[in-house]
């Protein structure tokens, strides 16, 4: 396969033979990163990114070629990408992430996919959250059996994880007892009903673990402290909705929730947010344009978590990922379609940043997937296990078994986190 | 119990009345209704997609002049919002007011399944006509008919992109190819340093009526006949447009030939040679009659009708029926009807916001009159009238509604309700005409001991026994 001469320094990190697993030298290192300090909050960008918009490989010689008026300009020139290494850069509306970059905060990845090498969204999103090579399988998400494999702490009793929603992604499903919660504060529900609903519901189990769950987030959401008000109710006569909410604000204030929620005494460590829109087949737009306004809510929503986790910042990780990338060639219609290598990125003060981790194919003809895609080089699931071991500290074992099962031939990364 | 899951399970909840009409014989109750169009009960004139299409293409000529790009982009929403509002609001009476509660659950049911999502700008404002222009008038039809209408609608095509997807070999591609030819003979330089669009498909709306429409996404075909089925597709686009792009009825179906990409084309192994807009309508001909599309149907509207977890054997009777008639959707319909897996007692689907929205109408025998009442309900519940967000429609399977969170939403809406509505009701009463038979007796010792009528008539409303079918 064709390679860029220049990746060699990248694959290294890959292989991980740069790192001495350092961690496992240092005990009181791991004792820091144990227990309930480690903070993760996972996006899910819903309708697939296009990874060669978000993290633009402006040096290869193929690039602005099969991307024509969608292409992203090198860096330096106008309206052009923000410079990560000589090969990538960052779109110019994700400002955020590139001072996190600078600042040693943030990893991109490029050329990665899930295992999942059709191209439909819905199937794609299940491989991403199930943990599986097919979509379907199971019923449960990979992210709620690493919470399942991890040991029960003192304190431990309640729910680890809460998605920022009124449902619960696939994701995060399972036995693991996790929370939801939408981004609007609820307005104060009589006590004296729920009471009673309690009651009505005593011997259906199904209501009544749901509403004592609820309560239960009520409390916490008090706690943190009121973020914004619901919308009015049906008998209102408040002024009119029904127009769609611009991106940005709403991909915000979930991330404002998520931060709330986390920061509170007995607050869930994992959170998981999502955001859709991302499926741009006509008029995507390149340095501006429609993805670029969604990147650019993606990037404020990014700097509101962190700036709302505030000091929990530093034992913080942030995983983005989209269910898969888009065709290397822009189509017919000013967009693109359903593709598959694409990027991700894991930002935030845990994270040993700063570095593009990609063994970059290239675009050249011969490279592309199916003739038309991007070629993944690296398994989702080699970042996931990376990130759930030096992070979140789950044990290699049920890493390779419970969690992902079906993934030797993903080993997981290394040196994501700092000692 | 059979009529009450007819009225429950296969309709919209109860309106005073409906249990007495269902009641001499369910199943003949649901037959009667799943004959001929099924016109919206209420009375919110609607626009059709061609006034919208026109308004909304003069508000975008107004946003050309306009510099400020923010004022131009809301001249647009404008001029969809009074649409969208009003199609929410028709929507939402009809559910209330039907006397064809089948029917119309069958509507909400298609609508879903071919789904189009007001979050895409392009399509805010005409999300809802497609249901209203498209399945309503077949949704008892062949589902042949029903498909190519859908397929055809203005809605559709807009939302997946297929209006400008272009053949290579298409007249237009050709032209521009010879012209640019003729500039480069001629020594001319390139007038723009903008880069020259190249002329393509699109794959998008082909992608999705194989994977979400028709087959399903293990229905047998590969990424080329992917590819392949979107070139036959090229030319299927809405009328309108400028210069030499200007031809049909504006905001109508058109087929534009000179986009189509020509010649035979191969797909799923067949060769097809009809010419222009013919070659597509053969392929959606032969997807009807393919026994993948049978299954996905069946398989969807059993977990629509029966449980999250669709009975194998009930999705085998409607598969066979679907088969059999050829898409005889009513025939279809009837083979659910007669499968004694949809006539367990036992409830077993968690209302979704509508479900449960629609049916604490029904029980209360109200109908919205603004339509911020329904569209505030629904930012609280979820599940905003076409707003999937994704052409997928929105899951059909409780785990994407039943979040702790969702049902405590459901608390705060049903009590603001009950607060509204309670003068002058009898809520035991309320639960037999709306429950019926399902009604247990800790709910009416729960009503009875309730501290006010409000709180009762919330506790009716958040009961186990209500929140499910």
């Amino acid at each position: 396969m064709y390679r860029y001469p220049m990746n060699t320094a990248r694959r290294r990190f890959l292989l991980g033979t740069g790192g001495l697993a350092a961690s496992a030298l240092l005990p009181n290192v791991m004792f820091a990163r144990t227990g309930g300090s480690a903070r993760l909050v996972v996006v899910i960008l819903r309708g697939a990114l296009d990874g060669l918009a978000a993290v633009p490989p402006y040096a290869d010689p193929h690039y602005a070629g099969l991307r024509g008026e969608l292409a992203i300009a090198a860096p330096g020139a106008a309206d052009g990408a923000l410079a990560l290494d000589n090969t990538f850069g960052l779109h110019p509306s994700l400002a955020f992430l590139h001072q996190r970059y600078l600042g040693g905060e943030l990893l991109v990845f490029n050329a990665t996919a899930s295992p999942y090498r059709d191209r439909s969204h819905f199937d794609g999103q299940n491989v991403l959250e199930n943990g599986l090579t097919k979509p379907i399988g199971t019923a449960d998400g990979w992210l709620n059996r690493a919470l399942a494999a991890l040991p029960r702490s003192s304190g431990q009793a309640h729910e680890r994880a809460v998605a920022i929603s009124q449902n619960v992604p696939l994701i995060l499903r399972g036995d693991a007892p996790v929370m939801s919660k939408s981004p609007q504060a609820t307005p104060d529900v009589d006590e004296d009903l729920l009471a009673r609903l309690a009651d009505l519901y005593s011997r259906d189990d199904w209501f009544s673990a749901r509403l004592s769950e609820a309560v239960q987030t009520e409390k916490l959401a008090d706690e943190g402290g009121s973020v914004a008000a619901a919308p009015a109710m049906m008998p209102a006569s408040a002024p009119p909705t029904g127009a769609t909410k611009p991106a940005a604000d709403r991909v915000s204030g979930t991330a404002r929730m998520a931060a709330m929620l986390m920061r509170s005494e007995r607050g869930p460590q994992v959170a998981v947010i999502e955001a859709s829109g991302w499926d741009t087949h006509a008029n995507q737009g390149g340095a501006k344009g429609a993805l670029a306004q969604r990147l650019g809510g993606l990037d404020q929503a990014l700097r509101t978590l962190a700036d709302e986790l505030g000091p929990l910042w530093a034992q913080t990780a942030v995983l983005v990922v989209t269910e898969f990338g888009r065709t290397a060639a822009v189509n017919g219609t000013r967009g693109t379609d359903h593709g598959t290598g694409g990027c991700a990125f894991l930002a935030g003060g845990a994270v040993r940043g700063g570095r593009v981790i990609a063994d970059w194919p290239g675009l050249a003809p011969a490279a592309l997937l199916d003739h038309r895609d991007l070629r993944p080089t690296l398994d989702l699931r080699s970042l996931f296990k990376a990130v759930l071991d030096e992070h979140m500290r789950v044990d290699a074992k049920s890493l390779a078994t419970r969690v992902f099962p079906d993934s030797s031939g993903a080993r997981p990364l290394e040196g994501l986190m700092r000692a | 119990m059979q009529t009450e899951i007819a009225v429950l399970r296969f309709g919209l909840g109860a309106r005073p009345g409906d249990f007495a009409a269902a009641a001499g014989d369910p199943r003949a109750w649901l037959m009667t209704q799943i004959r001929g169009a099924v016109a919206l009960a209420g009375s919110t004139p609607l626009a059709p997609a061609e006034q919208i299409f026109v308004e909304v293409s003069a508000a975008r000529d107004e946003r050309r002049a306009d510099p400020n790009p923010a004022a131009a982009f809301n001249s647009v929403r404008d001029a969809y919002l009074p649409h969208y509002r009003a199609q929410v609001l028709a929507r939402a009476q009809s559910a209330a007011l039907t006397e064809r509660p089948f029917a119309e659950r069958l509507v909400h049911f298609w609508t879903n399944h071919f789904a189009v999502s007001a979050d895409k700008g392009a399509v805010f404002g005409v999300a809802g006509t497609l249901e209203n222009e498209a399945i309503r008038p077949h949704v008892n039809g062949r589902f042949i008919d029903l498909l190519t209408a859908v397929e055809q609608h203005p809605a559709m095509i807009g939302f997946l992109d297929n209006q400008y997807s272009v053949g290579k070999d298409s007249d237009l591609a050709q032209i521009a190819a010879r012209r640019a030819t003729l500039r480069a003979f001629r020594g001319e330089a390139e007038v723009t340093n903008k880069p020259k669009r190249e002329f393509g498909i699109n794959e998008n709306l082909a992608r999705e009526i194989l994977e979400l429409h028709t087959l399903g996404v293990n229905g047998g075909y590969t990424q080329g006949d992917v590819t392949s089925f979107a070139q036959i597709i090229t030319g299927w686009s809405i009328g309108g447009g400028k210069g030499r792009l200007a031809g049909g009825i504006p905001g109508r179906f058109y087929f534009r030939d000179t986009l189509h990409e020509p010649g035979a084309k191969v797909f799923l192994g067949k060769t097809y040679y009809e010419e222009g807009q013919r070659q597509g309508e053969a392929v959606l001909a032969d997807l009807c009659r393919n026994a993948h599309t049978a299954n996905f149907i069946a398989t969807k509207l059993v977990r629509h009708f029966v449980a999250d977890d669709p009975p194998p054997a009930a999705v085998e009777r409607v598969a066979r029926a679907f088969l059999k008639t050829g898409g005889d959707l009513p025939q279809v319909y009837a083979a659910l009807i007669e499968a004694p897996e949809a006539w367990d007692p036992q409830m077993r689907k968690f209302k979704t916001p509508e479900d449960f929205v629609f049916s604490s109408l029904r029980a209360l025998n109200i109908s919205p009159r603004q339509p911020e009442e329904v569209l505030r309900s629904f930012d609280l519940l979820g599940q905003r009238q076409y707003t999937p967000g994704s052409p997928a429609g929105w899951p059909d399977t409780s785990k994407a509604w039943d979040g702790s969170d969702a049902l405590m939403h459901r608390v705060l809406w049903a009590s603001r309700l009950a607060d509204r509505y309670e003068h002058g009701l009898d809520p035991v009463g309320l639960a037999t005409s709306s429950l019926g038979a399902y009604v247990r007796p800790e709910t009416v010792t729960a009503l009875r001991r309730a501290a006010s009528g409000s709180q009762a008539l919330a506790l009716l409303f958040m009961s186990p026994e209500f929140q499910r079918r």
